[in-house]
């Protein structure tokens, strides 16, 4: 991309580091970025991609190191600088103001105004000028940001970003919350912006996305950029080393299918209005995974199945007994668990310990004559601390502090703990480092073998495939087709999940 | 504009109008209920509580919430009252009641945001220091004064005129003045965007920390300016008046269609929301019921304005 002695770089890392308290979260990172050029950023979490990526976009300030924005020095002094220096973000979590209009969204902090005043057409012909950008001029502006599906309000995100001309966009994580069909049309998006010459760093989990969409690639870890190159032509096996620093050799364990007798059984399912007449049947030792766009009803199925939804017809039989009037009480007494897709927010008690957390389902278990026995709590959680590797300082450690990954297995090691005999696993993997992904699949495997029936909801393919014996597609509320792990296609399932017509 | 939204605009105004509408029914009071002197009187009891509801509108639609609301009144009619004793002139004292409303909510706002802690819990703590303060400043009794032209500001003397007392006028175009900072000005959008995801807002770069203290800056410059209203009804400074007011107001501005969880608010919401619970207040008054019913009732009004309210938007969702 660059030859030396030629142009200097759109942008230049060298030898950033940064230290939070003892923590050194970079030692000494460096990275180029050519015009026109989408760079991958990849790395577990935990490596330093937030820091670094935070400290370019102007929400931190580096210890030591320089920054060059096109042969210039570049020192932002907060986010909005930054924006006008051309640096622009885009956030993991969607960061839109849910009651404010489109239009307020886009220009939110660097309003047009005149004396405090607001310039309200001015405001708005910036921001529709931006949507076009992404061609999605026809947005209705004033229509209130919340209303909109997710991948349009990521839109308005991005629309947010380029409002500025950025020369440099920073994209993290941008897909973790999209289905595919969204995820392509960002992936035409980043093209455009290519075209445009907008340089992306782009910060992702997904090595089969980030093969796709990147130029060039560097790996980051514990603070350091242990490699970096061309990403044509470079094998995932490779990435992953650099990343995890070991071999790595599959990222799913290889299973045998050992269905037994059927365990659950479901049939004429509906709920609200997401989901209408679904049914599935689900053997002891099986991996069902669910399919479907985001919005085809997957969670809203398990959850009507568990009892958290209230359902409006059809028949859940366990274990050939019928289960009507469920409840998420009378579920985890008769073995069934939920890991909800939610963990910030449903999953777990953030603030409360791992200990709590652990046990919730069953503390009347550990109660003699009311009084709760914490030392025996304590106890049970330090045993899923180990056997999953929690890192975790103690079962009194509150779970808030602990990272993706594990808060995820502390989620898991409830299930574990009750113990579930069937696990109902809405996104188990969703944001989490590839290390903690490897070793969650691990365990959903070896719940298989041990005879448990598993249904795994998921967004993304490659696990679906890697892990099920039989993959189910959702489309609009209804269970449109269920077949074997190897009756299936990417591009068949891909197909069912959309429907015939699209 | 469609339908539902529209609906959803003029809900609290229903709700106004089914008020009035209950009164009119029982002929015993109606002859009186419904003549334009009661509605002034109606009005001029509401500019207390309207006033307050512009500060609290601000706040609340902010993600925030101020408990210390009626110490500040009471704090601020003794503030005003001690100064006409020692002769200060009319618009002066207008003027030093209003800042020591916002030194109060300076108060409250640079504990809210530079130390980060819960608007609750901040001021539920100068919900009692300010009532402290006012006793003591007061001597633990009444600030009295010969005459003052504020004394006229509130005044229900002449009910049989057409004009309406200062006050009222007062409120209005307070109102209307907060209505369009909300709308029209930076600021006004910052409040917005704080409360509706603060995180973001900081992110956009939204000055939050500036834009917090700001906030109760002005509220409490409306709280002063609502507790000068206080002592022009009064006409006297009270440091033991308008205990748990700002539960009215509050109330006022739920069912004026605002969320407690912020983002969600209008100026014109929180004045009709004050007219509710005056023309209650009034027309409870009228029917003879015990100020007990008053209360039971009001509440169960709250209660039922914000479920219908969520039943509105689950509707229009």
């Amino acid at each position: 991309m660059t030859i030396p002695g030629a142009m200097p770089p759109r942008l230049r890392l060298t030898g950033i580091c940064k230290s939070f308290g003892a923590t050194q979260a970079l030692r000494g990172v460096s990275l180029e970025v050519a015009a026109g050029e989408v760079h991958a950023l990849v790395g577990e979490n935990g490596a330093g991609k937030s820091t670094l990526m935070n400290i370019l976009s102007g929400a931190l300030l580096a210890d030591a190191g320089t920054l060059e924005l096109d042969g210039a020095p570049y020192a932002p002094r907060d986010t909005l600088d930054a924006r006008h220096c051309g640096v622009a973000m885009i956030h993991q979590e969607l960061s839109l103001a849910p009651h404010l209009s489109v239009w307020e969204n886009i220009v939110l902090g660097d309003e047009p105004n005149r004396g405090g005043w607001l310039r309200r057409a001015e405001a708005k012909s910036h921001a529709r000028l931006a949507l076009a950008r992404l061609g999605h001029e026809h947005l209705d502006l004033d229509r209130r940001a919340g209303s909109f599906p997710i991948a349009e309000q990521q839109i308005i995100e991005i629309a947010r970003a380029l409002r500025t001309e950025p020369r440099v966009l920073i994209m993290d994580e941008p897909t973790s919350s999209l289905a595919q069909a969204d995820t392509e049309r960002l992936f035409g998006v980043i093209r455009q912006l290519r075209e445009r010459g907008v340089s992306i760093v782009y910060i992702s989990h997904f090595l089969e996305e980030v093969e796709r969409v990147a130029d060039r690639y560097t790996v980051l870890k514990d603070g350091q950029s242990v490699g970096t190159g061309v990403m044509k032509g470079t094998p995932q096996s490779q990435l992953v080393r650099l990343m995890v620093g070991r071999e790595v050799t599959a990222l799913y364990p290889p299973r045998v299918s050992i269905a037994g007798a059927t365990v659950l059984e479901v049939s004429g399912l509906s709920a609200g209005r997401r989901l209408k007449r679904a049914g599935f049947t689900l053997a002891a030792g099986e991996i069902l995974g669910v399919a479907g766009l985001i919005g085809a009803g997957r969670t809203e199925l398990v959850r009507a199945v568990f009892g958290l939804d209230e359902s409006a017809g059809g028949v859940v039989t366990l274990a050939g007994r019928s289960f009507p009037n469920r409840q998420p009480r009378g579920s985890w007494q008769s073995g069934v668990g939920l890991l909800s897709e939610d963990r910030k927010e449903e999953g777990l008690m953030l603030p409360l310990s791992v200990a709590e957390n652990t046990v919730l389902t069953k503390l009347e278990s550990f109660g003699r004559f009311g009084w709760l026995r914490r030392r025996d709590i304590a106890a049970a959680a330090a045993t899923w601390i180990e056997r999953l590797g929690i890192k975790a300082s103690g079962p009194g450690q509150p779970v808030r502090e602990l990272s993706g990954g594990n808060q995820q297995k502390v989620a898991l090691a409830r299930l574990l703990e009750h113990p579930a005999r069937i696990f109902l696993l809405d996104e188990p993997t969703r944001g989490i480092d590839v290390g903690s992904k490897a070793q969650i699949y691990e365990l959903i495997a070896g719940l298989a073998r041990e005879g448990r029936a598993v249904v795994l909801v998921s967004s993304y393919l490659p696990e679906l495939f890697g892990m099920c014996d039989r993959i189910a597609v959702m489309r609009r509320g209804e269970l449109v087709d269920c077949r074997p792990n190897a009756d299936w296609t990417e591009s068949t399932l891909m197909t069912a999940a959309v429907g015939a017509a699209a | 504009m469609n339908s539902r939204s529209l609906l959803a605009k003029l809900g609290p105004f229903l709700g106004l109008l089914l008020v009035i509408g209950l009164f009119s029914l029982p002929t015993e009071v109606r002859g009186y209920f419904l003549t334009y002197a009661n509605f002034k009187i109606i009005l001029t009891q509401t500019v207390i509580v309207a006033i307050g509801a512009l500060g609290m509108t601000l706040i609340i639609v902010s993600g925030g919430i101020d408990l210390s609301v009626g110490s500040a009144i009471a704090f601020t009619s003794v503030v005003g009252a001690l100064l006409i004793q020692h002769g200060w002139p009319a618009a002066a004292v207008v003027l030093a009641v209003v800042v020591a409303g916002s030194g109060i909510g300076l108060l409250n706002g640079a504990a809210i945001a530079g130390l980060r802690m819960t608007p609750f819990i901040i001021t539920l703590g100068t919900l009692g220091v300010v009532r402290g303060a006012s006793k003591w400043l007061a001597n633990n009794e009444t600030v009295n004064y010969d005459a003052s032209p504020i004394n006229s500001w509130m005044t229900t003397a002449n009910p049989f005129g057409w004009s309406l007392p200062a006050g009222s006028w007062v409120a209005l175009v307070a109102a209307i003045g907060t209505a369009l900072m909300l709308r029209q000005t930076v600021f006004g959008r910052h409040i917005f965007a704080i409360g509706s995801n603060e995180a973001t807002a900081r992110l956009c770069g939204v000055p939050t920390v500036r834009t917090k203290i700001l906030i109760y800056v002005v509220a409490g410059g409306f709280f002063g300016l609502a507790g000068l209203m206080q002592l022009s009804r009064l006409r006297q400074g009270d440091p033991t008046v308008a205990v748990g007011l700002e539960l009215d107001i509050i109330a006022a501005v739920i069912i004026g269609g605002a969320s407690l969880s912020g983002g969600v608010g209008t100026v014109l919401g929180s004045m009709i929301g004050a007219l509710i619970m005056a023309v209650l207040r009034n027309g409870s008054q009228q029917m003879g019921w015990p100020t007990y019913f008053q209360e039971i009732i009001i509440g169960v009004v709250i209660i039922a304005a914000v479920f219908l309210d969520r039943l509105r938007q689950a509707k229009a969702a």
